[in-house]
């Protein structure tokens, strides 16, 4: 790294598997960054990586880790920019090898890659382990088990840095904790200075889904308006050694950084402000202050910490089966009438006819749907879709439900068109907690 | 920002923007004030009770509220409130994502100040 500065530059690349990869480059082209951390993995995303590896022991690793190295290693080698990612997902050893080899086909000789192992505590839980916000063990869940990672904190990573990875690859990486982990190697802070582990875990929490804080998942026109939103930029934080940051994005992109960005992201899927649980910290963020320092410029300082958890999250991946998904359209007057006569018909045909009891729902989109359960108002609407989904072991289930859902085509209401369905593997994921302990980490060094 | 629609009751989203997520079974949903001087009315507008009150097939759970006074803005946490979580639902929006316009759906306490008088 030939950054002299006194601030840690870091960015962010992917916030979740699916994200988008063009200024991603730009980043790692214009952002003079010293770390790019690509964020790839939630408790869908683990569970679904754990169903590909035992179809092809090959894959298990994010999709789109291909083209993302192809299109980002030569970049960052050539600006001193370490990656970070978690898109090993459940196979690191594997996603780690076609890095090497993406490398080496790139002819940037000697980049080092670092391996991250250990997550994968299949063979370290006992049957019998309580489950996490809810009665029961692992035991009373009648499905066969895909996968279970633990959440591996900064001291996973940090071997790797010191070991000057060019690369890492890991897969159960807990979010936070990449940002965290290259702090901690840059600024030297001590995993018992809780601070700033608290500190170093707030900027890794609003870091680590990429455009929700440049002004993704925030646009309400006309509320909260973002200019040039398809051409927004991804975040980056400008860390000094206290672990107070500005976050910021490169001039020239869409989107915006506002104090009202930064807010919505600081309680993103936190509960208790005070005990934010890492593998790293108990972070405290109630005492957060979030301050403007320029245009698409917010300060965030105050984060504190306290002991980290003796015990670390476990995301246990079932098979459910399969999900089926299958709807019809109907439009202009009366429509909503023949759009709920078609939703009754469905709900019959599955009980009566074909004794179906199993979970499944059925809405009528226009009318209510997402928020079905909610019993809000019902919207006057001439264009209504109804929408069935079914959950089951067995795929037979699955095909019966379109089959019944595209015979209304013939057999249902008048004026239904546009009949769509589909059926994808279905899993289920718990949460558990291990004692640390059992926890091993690796790390094993590819150099291309 | 635009200014509350004239001749409208008055909700939440007129002054307030929120943002929902999941973990497991729990969605949290945090709720922050355009202008400061609206907190003291979002508090009264948006309460436990009242979610846990108004959404019973949504939240089969309990309701918590944390009150970030500093930053004038409110996160709830609402349990069994995912049908399963987001690998369970059978909701297009398994994640529910969209239960921050849920709550920002809900009438204001308050009734809408009079024309010309000291409304906000």
């Amino acid at each position: 790294m030939a950054k002299s500065r006194d601030h840690f530059r870091i960015g962010t690349g992917a916030g979740f598997s699916a994200d988008r990869l063009d200024p991603a480059l730009d980043l790692a082209k214009r952002g003079e960054l010293d770390v790019l951390v690509m964020e790839c993995l939630g408790e869908r995303t683990v569970a679904f990586a754990h169903r590909d590896r035992m179809a092809n022991p090959a894959l298990g690793y994010n999709s789109h880790l291909e083209r993302r190295m192809k299109v980002l290693l030569a970049p960052c080698r050539e600006a001193g920019t370490r990656i970070i990612t978690n898109m090993g997902a459940a196979n690191p050893r594997a996603a780690a090898e076609r890095t090497l080899a993406i490398a080496r086909g790139l002819g940037l000789q000697g980049l080092r890659i670092a391996c991250i192992e250990g997550d994968d505590v299949s063979r370290n839980v006992p049957r019998d382990t309580p489950m996490m916000d809810e009665p029961g063990t692992l035991a009373d869940i009648d499905m066969p088990i895909v996968g279970m990672n633990a959440y591996l904190g900064a001291e996973a990573i940090l071997p790797a840095l010191e070991a000057g990875a060019d690369v890492v690859i890991g897969g159960r990486l807990a979010d936070p904790s990449m940002f965290l982990a290259p702090l901690a190697h840059r600024f030297g802070w001590s995993a018992e200075d809780t601070d700033r582990m608290g500190a170093g875990s707030l900027v890794g929490h609003l870091m680590e889904c990429g455009m929700q804080i440049t002004g993704g998942y925030f646009a309400d026109p006309g509320f909260k308006d973002v200019p040039d939103l398809s051409q927004c930029g991804y975040p980056i934080a400008e860390v000094a050694d206290d672990g107070s940051a500005v976050i910021t994005k490169l001039p020239g992109t869409g989107g915006r950084v506002s104090t009202a960005t930064v807010k919505e992201q600081l309680l993103y899927e936190v509960h208790d402000p005070a005990r934010y649980l890492t593998p790293d910290v108990t972070a405290d963020f109630s005492r957060v202050r979030v301050d403007a320092a320029g245009d698409d410029r917010v300060r965030v300082s105050g984060a504190a910490g306290r002991t980290r958890p003796t015990q670390l999250k476990v995301t246990v991946g079932f098979d459910a089966g399969f999900q089926g998904e299958a709807g019809v359209s109907y439009a202009g007057p009366g429509a909503l009438e023949r759009g709920r006569l078609a939703a009754q018909i469905v709900g019959e045909r599955l009980r009566n006819v074909h004794r179906f009891n199993g979970p499944v729902r059925i809405n009528v989109i226009g009318e209510s749907s997402l928020f079905a359960n909610a019993e809000t108002p019902v919207a006057d609407t001439q264009d209504v879709r109804l929408h069935v989904a079914l959950r089951s072991r067995s795929k037979e289930d699955a095909e019966t439900m379109l089959w019944e859902v595209e015979s209304l085509l013939c057999c249902g209401p008048a004026g239904g068109g546009g009949f769509r369905g589909a059926i994808v593997p279905a899993v289920m994921t718990k949460s558990v907690l291990i004692d640390r302990q059992r926890v091993k980490p690796s790390m094993e060094m590819f150099v291309a | 920002m635009s200014a509350p629609r004239k001749n409208a009751r008055r909700i939440v989203r007129d002054i307030a923007h929120a943002r929902a997520g999941d973990k497991g079974n729990t969605s949290s949903v945090n709720i922050w004030v355009y202008d400061p001087a609206d907190f003291e009315l979002l508090k009264r507008s948006v309460t436990a009770e009242r979610l846990k009150r108004t959404f019973p097939n949504v939240i089969r759970g309990k309701v918590e509220r944390y009150v970030l006074e500093n930053l004038h803005g409110l996160n709830f946490v609402l349990h069994d409130a995912l049908e399963g979580g987001v690998n369970s639902s059978l909701n297009l929006d398994s994640h529910g994502k969209s239960w921050s316009y849920l709550i920002l759906g809900l009438e204001l306490a308050d009734p809408p100040a009079a024309p010309g008088g000291a409304g906000r």
